[in-house]
């Protein structure tokens, strides 16, 4: 089958790759760019584990097929540190201890950041269920719930 | 930099492997690749029992892209009934459980394996492999495989004489329990069964292996212990453990699922056969179907007191299922259960039973849930029979330093009790409830392990530090390594590093499993660092030309001990790097030892919940956890276990189950179906760490990873029960059998 021809845009960056018609954004991230920051969980869209943002939109890179990537912008975990600083909620992340293995981190942490350019001031309720399609094994969540809040106050502090 | 007054044990630190997790930087397994790596898939049995009559591999390898096929001929071939130990596993079952020899005993048990040049072409050369099966009856669940005429999955396991599908037996005995029956004033006796349940781990199983000719073999992969990796993989493919270097990945969690291989040897034979690299990685499905879980059960408990609350008699019998190898963790179940508390007449019984379900693997405290939630289940009901508190109840019953446990030794210090008094005079204990919401309480215990460790701590030649241990780090461990380390050179923590070194560079290590990593490795750390301490007095006292004797060393500095040693300037540990070359070399030290001294965990456990009587949800609206934690280190990756532990513990009690088919296959193997905990379905889980230093410790270190797993189902069922007045004695309490049961 002859691959199909993709520009867009990856964290600024303008990028072309080849891909299958069946290829999802995460295959191409991860295989073919080496991109393995966004990480492949249950590749059904029910672990949030692949979380980016394409247009602004929180999705899952796992139900995206990378045809569907043209002249977009894409934002992944590796994007979120800018100039070498971390964001917000990558710093709060390390400082409440919100990771234990850390595979489910890059994908809560390009949700949250979703949430929080749309509400900085979320209530515990809000980020729980805005989190809720985010699976972690590990941290049972409260201290991922509080990283979040504490982001989403130095947020608003900053504003 | 400020080496004066730095003290970081019990200290939140940032871990030193933090800035790699938040940014996608870290390396888990199956984010390696290699030049020329090729991709090998697994061929997954469609029975879930039947013998192998031929495999033909010939159209497979024939297919253009493919490089190699395995299967179990290209295994060491081990007898099927001679055991060959390695720790508590048998690599007889591991290598049958690796590719099926004989036959295949469940539903996506693996049969062979391909490695082509891209999993598409690797997945369509397994349907062109041909088995020839002879297909049996199957059996899943308990009863079927212990009633009479059971279809027998191992033809020489003997049970009574028979064949049998009871492949062990375990009991623990102390006092007469008879005698202590008939002391009794009131005796409750239930049955339960539990569903078995995935350790859940969100990274799937992943390994990239290369083999050079002359057999030199190197393992990438995401597991609880690479030195299990290696030895495992060397077992099976024959491959000696000197020529296998095992790197260990960042780990993705494990909760025990990782504590065993299933790739790793099939990719080893693969990357032999077509001399590339070869990936592999699982998929969520294949995970579910053919990696962990941990048991379902059946069990029935027996608990007599007197009225004055003194339990005067317990019994219990557990029958665990194994799946399709023997090793269900009955130890767990007939040990912990009654480890609590101090009865004078017990008897527990454990049985191991096989069925053509995935072989178990360890999960968190293994079997200890299982055993608790039967008995404190009951526990609950004599209390609400005395009308005591079941906290005063736990209480006047406790086990305590001296009392001699149902299942062998004799406690030390320990701080069960603190537990219960801790939640005695917490707020939530005492926090009003309103209709259709309950409250529970349950306890826990774990055995805890130490076993063997390695530590390397190097100064580097800019007075620095590095640590290497030899145990995947799968909650946050090395931050707790570089408090231990930074405490006794008495420097900043940022100033240690601290690294997992693979088969190759780091003395023999246990894998990260028992709770023991922690214990173990800052007992090898805090030997390492005080030899490095030691050295560096020795370079002082080089320098100074005084006794190595007449210094000290204290807050990151070398100085005179005392006014009579002389008069000289501290030499930081800076300033003796410098010096390391003319002093005598460089500086470091390593310690490795079979460590012993881990003492069991206890915890005690509340639980509020709130049941939606229309829809038959149970929903958990408090929590609080109250554990012995020896010593925390670092305190919220300590929290951090006691939460993590709980939540899989809510799962476990509310909505995790393995659902079988009539065709024998499991009919939910994803997250969409096999629903875990999720954000929005949680409270905040509050904790309260008790601090009973373990006296066997430098640091009073006690495992903490497993106890907060043991209490919630029991805690959870109990709280129902105090909601609703609706006892449940079968997990999950999911909403549709919640329902039926409250329609009844
Ligand atoms: S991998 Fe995409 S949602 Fe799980
Ligand atoms: S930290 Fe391990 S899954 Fe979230």
């Amino acid at each position: 089958m002859a691959k199909i021809q993709v520009k867009t845009k990856i964290n600024g960056e303008e990028t072309e790759f080849l891909c299958q018609p069946y290829d999802t954004v995460l295959d191409v991230l991860r295989r073919d760019l080496n991109m393995t920051g966004t990480k492949e969980v249950c590749s059904s869209g029910d672990c949030g584990a692949c979380s980016i943002t394409m247009d602004g939109r929180l999705v899952c890179s796992c139900l995206v097929l990378a045809a569907e990537t043209e002249d977009k912008n894409i934002e992944t975990i590796e994007g979120m540190a800018k100039n070498g600083k971390f964001n917000v909620l990558q710093k709060t992340f390390l400082e409440h201890a919100a990771l234990q293995c850390g595979i489910c981190t890059p994908g809560m942490l390009v949700a949250a950041k979703s949430l929080l350019e749309k509400n900085t001031n979320p209530t515990e309720t809000e980020i729980r269920y805005w989190l809720a399609g985010n699976l972690c094994r590990c941290t049972g969540y409260d201290k991922i719930v509080k990283a979040v809040q504490a982001a989403a106050e130095e947020m608003r502090e900053n504003a | 930099m400020n080496e004066i007054d730095n003290k970081w044990i019990g200290k939140n630190t940032i871990r030193p492997d933090g800035a790699d997790k938040v940014t996608g930087r870290a390396e888990y397994a199956a984010d390696t690749i290699m030049p020329g790596m090729i991709w090998g898939r697994v061929l997954r049995s469609p029975h879930p029992h039947a013998t192998i009559k031929s495999i033909n591999t010939k159209k497979a390898e024939e297919l253009d892209g493919v490089f190699s096929v395995a299967t179990s001929a290209d295994c060491v071939d081990f007898p099927v009934d001679t055991p060959v130990l390695l720790g508590i596993q048998d690599i007889r079952w591991m290598a049958r459980n690796v590719l099926a020899k004989e036959k295949v005993l469940f539903h996506g048990h693996p049969i062979a394996a391909v490695a082509a040049r891209t999993e598409e072409i690797a997945e369509k050369a397994c349907e062109l492999i041909e088995v020839d099966y002879d297909i049996h009856p199957w059996a899943i669940e308990i009863d079927d495989a212990i009633k009479p005429d059971a279809p027998i999955l191992h033809d020489f396991i003997k049970f009574d004489g028979k064949p049998s599908n009871i492949a062990g037996t375990l009991e623990h005995k102390k006092g007469n329990v008879e005698e202590g029956f008939k002391e009794a004033d009131i005796i409750i006796e239930k049955e339960f069964e539990t569903a078995a349940v995935h350790q859940g781990y969100l990274e799937t199983h992943a390994c990239l292996v290369s083999v050079s000719p002359d057999d030199r073999t190197t393992i990438w992969s995401s597991s609880q212990g690479q030195f299990m990796v290696r030895a495992m993989t060397s077992f099976i493919t024959g491959i000696p453990q000197s020529s296998i270097r095992a790197i260990p990945a960042e780990i993705g969690g494990g909760f025990g699922g990782k504590t065993i291989v299933y790739l790793e040897p099939v990719a080893t034979i693969l990357s032999k056969k077509s001399g590339r690299p070869v990936k592999m990685v699982m998929t969520r499905e294949e995970v579910m179907r053919a990696s962990g879980p941990t048991s379902g059960s059946k069990s029935k408990v027996k608990i007599g007191a007197k009225n004055d609350g003194k339990i005067t008699a317990a019994q219990g019998t557990f029958y665990l299922q194994a799946g399709a190898f023997p090793g269900a963790p009955i130890r767990g179940a007939a040990g912990c259960c009654l480890a609590p508390y101090d009865i004078p007449n017990a008897h527990t019984f454990g049985y191991d039973v096989v069925s053509n379900r995935s072989k178990v693997a360890a999960y968190r405290a293994p079997g200890a849930p299982i055993g608790a939630y039967a008995v404190e289940c009951v526990l609950d009901e004599v209390a609400e029979q005395l009308k005591m508190c079941p906290l005063e109840f736990r209480l006047k019953n406790a086990a305590k330093e001296g009392t001699k446990a149902v299942h062998g030794p004799t406690y030390p210090l320990m701080g069960y009790v603190e537990t219960l008094e801790a939640c005695l005079s917490h707020p939530h204990y005492k926090a009003p409830l309103k209709k259709l919401q309950g409250r529970g309480y349950a306890s826990g215990f774990w055995f805890n392990a130490g076993g063997e460790s390695s530590a390397q701590v190097n100064i580097t030649e800019d007075g620095n530090v590095v640590v290497t241990t030899g145990h995947p780090d799968i909650g946050g461990s090395r931050a707790s390594i570089a408090n231990i380390t930074a405490e006794l050179l008495g420097i900043d923590v940022n100033r240690v590093s601290v690294l997992i070194g693979d088969t190759a560079t780091i003395g023999f290590s246990n894998l990260t499993g028992g709770s023991r990593v922690l214990f173990a490795s800052a007992l090898v750390v805090t030997e390492s660092t005080n030899q490095v301490i030691d050295i560096l007095k020795d370079r002082a006292s080089k320098i100074w030309k005084i006794d190595k004797e007449a210094i000290e060393w204290e807050n990151g500095q070398a100085r005179p001990a005392g006014d009579n040693a002389g008069n000289f300037k501290p030499l930081s540990l800076a300033e003796l790097a410098d010096q390391a070359t003319p002093t005598g070399g460089p500086i470091g030290a390593g310690h490795q030892v079979n460590t012993v001294g881990a003492e069991g965990g206890f915890a005690t456990h509340i639980c509020d919940v709130e049941v939606d009587i229309e829809l038959g949800i149970a929903r958990v609206i408090r929590y609080t956890a109250a554990q012995d934690v020896g010593k925390a280190i670092h305190p919220a990756y300590v929290e951090g276990q006691l939460q993590g532990g709980v939540v899989q513990g809510i799962g476990w009690a509310l909505n995790e189950e393995y659902i079988y088919n009539k065709e024998g296959k499991l009919d939910n193997p994803g997250f969409l179906d096999y629903r875990i905990p999720v954000c929005s379905d949680l409270p905040m889980i509050d904790t309260i760490l008790v601090e009973v230093p373990n006296p066997k410790h430098p640091q009073g270190v006690r495992g903490v990873g497993e106890v907060p797993i043991v209490p919630p189902l029991s805690a959870i069922a109990n709280a129902i029960y105090n909601a609703i007045g609706t006892r449940f004695y079968s997990l999950p309490m999911s909403p549709p059998k919640v329902l039926e049961k409250i329609s009844d």
